[in-house]
């Protein structure tokens, strides 16, 4: 453990806490060319951030300490996950620090107190955002953590990077258990991220939305930080996706050099999952509320599914 | 670990096979529930080219090419023409939910692989690890037929495990004797053509295909 291990891991983080705004603006720009509109400049999100940051906060009277520091620890909490996914090198100190169980309870943390102070206020979205998010959030962890332990069970170790390495280096092949599993990620990502066919990040439509409805007594900062952890948290699940179902190209080693060769690695997985990403949202459309159960139990199935295939035919 | 490629494959169809029985036992629409039919054949069919080709066997091309005329053409086909004429393009609701119905078939192929573990240590072929997923695709078609009430979508299970059937004797030897595989191709052929008769006479009888008219054992006055 020297100085420069610990540099490379803090500009590792600020990289991708920087980067995730960007990693939105992309799927946003695919989806509005697909959709055959003018698309927005993938500089769209930093713009909406920093005219958030210029605001000035209003909060409701009755708001507790809690709806203050509920930004605060919702973004602390996803800086602390990109810093233990393994998005650029799997060798670097807090990627040790969490395996991928631990990280699933990181994801849940966040969301409990994004519930949390939505419905501190007392208003009628914000309760209701809280609990479609926790129906949503209940639902997706059992799938997110089948498609981990399937990962896992391949490479015989919970740590992420370990399981990175693990699948990066083992002869290629294929393997119908892990590809269960990637569709299964997909569609917990999409959940999980408010995307389609689960929730439309777009609309402000009050009878369909989860995610704006959470947010909906924020301003400026507070709404600011808020939007930038949901870009980040995006990003994040990106970022275990990749060093699931893709590991090349992340480094193995600790040295700088490795480190910048792993970027455009990571740049061009970025580029194409934003297009897939996109390309998802547009072809499909946005289910009844009450179908989101049913879609994230076909995303518990094909986890399960991969984990009963793998059992039997140990690929 | 490093299996040959067209084991590889062979397993990947196998997974496929077992995803589409899935696929079928939640799925409400009939035609698309046909379509599945013809889909789950096709991956039938590629799997018994790919046996054929591994083994060397030729009586397997021939069974491949059974599977490919009759359940990929001509039963969809007539299951097709059956469903326009008889007017019928949605299940009634089912008897459990979506998600209990996956559940239980979860619950089913873990029992299926348990089941099938003797027999796979038994076997000597290349491909034995699969038979688990035959019994899996036997019991869910099993399963989705308890779990509708129209007469087509459980005639689309039995097809189903016929299906699953065939690829169990095809991953335990290799594929039944030529003589038997025909014998089940014929029979599966006529039993198709009888029943379209049956549904005639059911909607002629009862105006409509929902099996539950025929659970009285007499006609209530």
């Amino acid at each position: 453990m020297n100085v420069t291990t610990w540099i490379l891991q803090v500009l590792e983080i600020l990289a991708a806490v920087a980067a995730a705004p960007l990693f939105l603006g992309w799927v946003n720009q695919c989806r509005a060319w697909l959709q055959n509109r003018n698309a927005p400049s993938v500089l769209q999100p930093y713009r909406n951030i920093r005219k958030l940051f210029h605001k000035e906060a209003v909060i409701a009277s009755n708001a507790s300490q809690l709806f203050r520091l509920a930004p605060y620890i919702v973004f602390g909490t996803m800086v602390t996950a990109a810093a233990v996914i393994p998005s650029l090198g799997t060798r670097l100190p807090f990627t040790r620090a969490a395996d991928a169980i631990a990280l699933v309870g990181l994801l849940a943390t966040a969301r409990v107190f994004l519930s949390l102070a939505a419905m501190d206020v007392g208003t009628a979205f914000g309760t209701l955002g809280a609990r479609r998010e926790m129906m949503v959030g209940f639902l997706a962890e059992p799938a997110l953590l089948m498609v981990i332990f399937v990962a896992s069970m391949i490479s015989a170790t919970t740590a992420l990077p370990d399981i990175s390495e693990r699948l990066a280096t083992q002869a290629l092949g294929l393997y119908p258990s892990l590809a269960f599993t990637a569709v299964a990620f997909t569609m917990v990502l999409l959940a999980e991220n408010a995307r389609i066919p689960v929730d439309n990040p777009s609309t402000h439509l009050e009878l369909t939305m989860i995610h704006e409805a959470l947010l909906l007594e924020y301003s400026a900062r507070h709404l600011a930080l808020m939007e930038w952890a949901s870009a980040l948290k995006l990003f994040n699940y990106a970022c275990i996706g990749f060093a699931l179902f893709v590991p090349w190209g992340a480094a193995m080693q600790q040295t700088p050099l490795a480190l910048l060769a792993a970027i455009p690695a990571l740049a061009l997985k970025l580029l194409i999952a934003g297009a897939g990403l996109a390309f998802i949202e547009t072809v499909s459309a946005k289910l009844r509320v009450f179908r989101a159960p049913e879609f994230l139990a076909t995303a518990f199935l094909f986890a399960v599914l991969g984990l009963l295939v793998h059992l039997l035919l140990g690929a | 670990m490093s299996l040959p490629l067209d084991l590889q494959i062979l397993n990947s169809l196998a997974a496929l096979l077992l995803l589409v029985s899935f696929a079928m036992l939640s799925q409400r629409r009939i035609v698309t529930l046909v379509n599945l039919l013809a889909f789950q054949g096709a991956l039938l069919c590629a799997a018994t080219l790919l046996l054929a080709w591994r083994t060397g066997a030729n009586h397997l091309y021939v069974s491949a090419g059974l599977t490919l005329a009759l359940k990929v053409i001509v039963l969809p086909w007539l299951l097709h023409r059956l469903i326009r004429r008889l007017d019928v393009y949605w299940d009634t609701e089912p008897l459990l939910n979506v998600a209990g119905t996956m559940l239980i078939g979860l619950l089913i192929v873990v029992f299926s692989f348990g089941l099938a573990q003797p027999i796979s240590e038994l076997a000597s072929t290349a491909t034995r690890s699969s038979i688990g997923i035959a019994v899996a695709v036997v019991l869910l078609a099993f399963f989705t037929m308890i779990t509708r009430r129209k007469a087509t979508s459980q005639v689309v299970g039995f097809l189903s495990m016929e299906n699953g059937l065939f690829f169990g004797a095809m991953s335990a030897t290799y594929g039944m004797p030529m003589i038997v595989e025909f014998g089940v191709a014929l029979d599966v052929l006529v039993a198709m053509l009888v029943l379209g008769v049956f549904f005639f006479q059911i909607r002629e009888q009862f105006d409509s295909l929902d099996l539950q008219h025929l659970e009285a054992l007499k006609e209530d006055r």
